[in-house]
């Protein structure tokens, strides 16, 4: 019999990652838990929806059940620098952040899988719906999960040829019903943690805005709601509550339904219009990452995926350099908002993405 | 090989020969003393409070076991109160004398060290908090020791109770017991010690200890977990805190735990009668291993005393490392340690005892305490020496 290599499973007490646990155990690798503390709220210790004693204790029965050591460890600082730092920064900048991104970037596929490496793991697992496939240039493709509802190749775009050939998906050929049958086999919770697109951090009921009267009052500021003439037809209780494409909560009568077209931030301003007048025919990215290491050549069709929990649509990549890309569509695209990120696709593979930026979509939204 | 419950063999690296070098965290029951606690589960089950034969075959090897650790203590039998352990016995002590010293002469000032195991400083910030004492914390030197000098300048007519710790568990650190006991006792003051560390290796007579309390545990010294001792000096009163049928002399309310504490006097007093060949084997592997550590691994700190330590204890804080993380890498590599900071839930903090012996949080967050026992052998020691130069380094990188 082969021995096969270590692997540190990051856990979270949720059916995902305790499957993806089991399923090395049973491939016969030797795996480690691990878990991460994360910061959460002064006040609300604990309180971080990822790393609950909750779900600290029930990792650790898991853990216990499958026979492999567990540790936590502690990533409070880092979490805070690299994830809730920059997620207050862009609230209080006009942008609308995935903090996933940041954390999957910035924390779980560096402080952690350093960590991993630094126990003499050889991969850092996780319980994602993503796969993985091996060029025969030893380079490495990320692939979207099988199941399609369940993908979670978007909140690992930002991943690097230096990350990939460590890491491992175990869940990504599965669909969920499997998962939750190979959870009852194991006799694993079979319990939902948060998923990706979670605010983990900024207290109970996920109240994003409270957090922010704290951290970030200045994305608070009231203003007037206009239209693209400037015409004043309500205010507004601050930027950071609204986003690209929102109809509710505008409180303004109006005889056709009104969306949130931009947001100005020079003027505080929520710019409002019928359906008609949202959308843009392009977008721009900044801080972007490709996936196989260099930008592709442009033009080039492929999919994009605008927000985690959007509908892929046909683009053309225009216009790509290492750290930017910009993209043309056919039709307007609605719900385009700066901070999130636009992962691209050819067909399975994930080619990688970037942070959607402020300016220039709002000047291509007026043409 | 090892086979868990779903037919999968486990190969976790967690399951190669693991080094134990926690032993002041907790050790395993001495094969001696684990056989004669064993008739008094089944054969001689009896309650030693009942008047039938069972009852008077237990009571027997109740009282047996008291004479036992009494003579080891040089007390008499009547002065030692079995608990459920050391921390009982802390409670008890710190809340019986509290309460005493208050009803008989309305005394409402405590006196602690600030390197107290929590099972004192948590009862008296209690006693504070809830009750109205008025608690004040001794200095201490950077080596952790608080002087009898210090004492004196800190007691008052109105201290009820001073408890000092015997020696410290995170640092090692003895303190001058003897001396400070004798100040107390000079003042009429109630003293209480903590030997629930120093009783497998340090002198228990409470002759020369001059002291009122001491509180000692079993599983420090090769006795099972959940039994302990209280010595409460005859003719003082303390009030119990558990009531009831009147057990261990009104002290201490409940059926006894009769196999336990048959256990509890085997395991002390081989300790007490061992205590120099242990002791031999034991220092100089432990020597070798402080000044290793501190000559090839940059950025160390030997915390606690150099001398006045446990003859088993050695600790120290490495600069910019995460504690925990370490004790994950260390047990990774078969190697069971502790740190001051160690935290299940991954929110360390620097111990109270390493900040008030004046680390900063920078280096008493990355505080790690090996501790030697009765079967740690020199080849362990070299093996963890050509180790965690490695992981200290590794972590250096990662951070």
């Amino acid at each position: 019999m082969s021995t096969k290599p270590v692997v540190a499973v990051a856990m979270s007490g949720g059916v995902d990652s305790s499957v993806a646990a089991a399923l090395l155990v049973e491939q016969g690798f030797t795996v480690i838990g691990m878990m991460l503390r994360l910061w959460s709220e002064q006040g609300s210790e604990g309180a971080n929806r990822c790393c609950t004693p909750d779900s600290m204790a029930q990792a650790r029965r898991v853990a216990s059940l499958l026979s492999i050591p567990f540790y936590v460890l502690d990533a409070r600082q880092v979490f805070y620098d690299r994830v809730v730092n920059p997620f207050i920064y862009d609230y209080a900048h006009n942008l609308t952040p995935n903090p996933c991104i940041y954390c999957n970037r910035s924390v779980r596929w560096d402080f952690l899988l350093d960590h991993a490496l630094a126990a003499g793991a050889e991969f850092l697992a996780t319980g994602h719906y993503a796969r993985l496939h091996q060029n025969p240039n030893h380079s490495f493709q990320l692939l979207r999960g099988v199941d399609p509802v369940k993908d979670q190749s978007y909140v690992l775009h930002v991943l690097t040829q230096k990350q990939l050939p460590h890491a491992l998906f175990p869940l990504g050929g599965y669909t969920k019903v499997k998962v939750r049958q190979i959870a009852r086999r194991y006799n694993l919770p079979v319990a939902e943690c948060p998923d990706s697109q979670d605010l983990c951090f900024v207290g109970a009921g996920g109240d994003y805005r409270q957090f922010l009267v704290r951290h970030a009052p200045q994305a608070l500021i009231p203003g007037e709601i206009t239209d693209r003439q400037g015409n004043i037809l309500g205010y507004h209780q601050g930027l950071a509550n609204f986003t690209i494409g929102q109809r509710k909560g505008l409180r303004i009568a109006s005889p056709t339904p009104l969306y949130v077209l931009e947001k100005d931030y020079t003027h505080n301003t929520v710019i409002v219009g019928p359906r008609d007048q949202s959308g843009s025919l392009s977008l721009m990215t900044e801080n972007a990452n490709w996936i196989g290491g260099e930008p592709p050549h442009s033009p080039l069709s492929a999919v994009v995926k605008i927000r985690y929990t959007a509908n892929a649509i046909a683009c053309v990549i225009t216009d790509s350099t290492e750290s930017t890309f910009h993209l043309e569509f056919e039709n307007r695209v609605g719900d385009i908002t700066p901070g999130q990120a636009a992962v691209l696709y050819n067909g399975e593979v994930c080619l990688g993405g970037g942070i959607i930026s402020a300016e220039i979509n709002n000047k291509v939204s007026i043409e | 090989m090892i086979i868990n419950k779903f037919g999968i063999i486990i190969s976790a690296m967690i399951l190669q020969k693991q080094i134990y070098l926690d032993y002041a965290a907790t050790t395993p029951v001495d094969e001696r003393v684990m056989q004669l606690m064993l008739p008094y589960f089944s054969e001689s089950f009896g309650n030693p409070s009942s008047i039938h034969w069972f009852g008077q075959i237990a009571e027997a090897a109740l009282e047996n076991a008291r004479v036992t650790v009494a003579e080891l203590m040089h007390c008499l039998p009547e002065e030692i109160i079995f608990t459920s352990c050391g921390t009982e016995s802390d409670n008890l002590a710190l809340r019986g004398s509290a309460f005493f010293a208050r009803q008989s002469r309305g005394a409402n000032h405590l006196l602690i060290s600030p390197v107290e195991h929590h099972a004192v400083s948590k009862t008296a910030e209690q006693l504070a908090r809830v009750h109205g004492f008025e608690l004040e914390y001794l200095p201490v030197n950077s080596q952790g020791q608080t002087t009898v000098e210090d004492v004196a300048a800190f007691l008052r007519p109105d201290t009820a109770s001073v408890s000092v710790i015997y020696a410290n568990n995170e640092i090692g650190t003895i303190n001058p017991i003897t001396e400070i006991g004798e100040l107390c006792r000079s003042k009429g003051i109630i003293f209480h010690t903590d030997a629930v560390q120093a009783a497998g290796y340090l002198t228990m007579d409470v002759k020369s200890l001059n002291t009122d309390l001491i509180s000692i545990g079993a599983h420090k010294f090769y006795g099972p977990k959940g039994i302990g001792a209280l010595y409460v000096r005859k003719g003082l009163p303390i009030l119990p805190s558990q009531t009831g049928g009147g057990q261990e002399y009104g002290f201490r309310a409940g059926t006894q735990n009769v196999p336990y504490i048959v256990g509890m006097a085997e395991a002390l007093r081989l300790a007490q009668t061992e205590k120099q060949t242990r002791i031999s084997s034991l220092k100089p592997l432990r020597d070798h291993l402080i000044g290793t550590i501190l000559e090839e691994i940059p950025n160390t700190q030997l915390t606690g005393h150099p001398e006045d330590r446990l003859p088993n204890h050695a600790s120290f804080i490495f600069k910019g490392i995460d504690g925990n993380a370490l004790l994950m890498m260390l047990d990774l590599e078969g190697f069971a340690c502790s740190s001051g900071s160690a935290c299940k839930t991954g929110n360390p903090e620097p111990s109270d005892v390493l900040t008030s012996v004046g680390f900063t949080r920078e280096w008493a967050l990355g505080s790690l305490r090996v501790t030697l026992g009765m079967y740690t052998s020199p080849a362990e020691i070299e093996q963890f020496l050509t180790i965690l130069p490695r992981v200290i380094s590794k972590m250096r990188q990662v951070r």
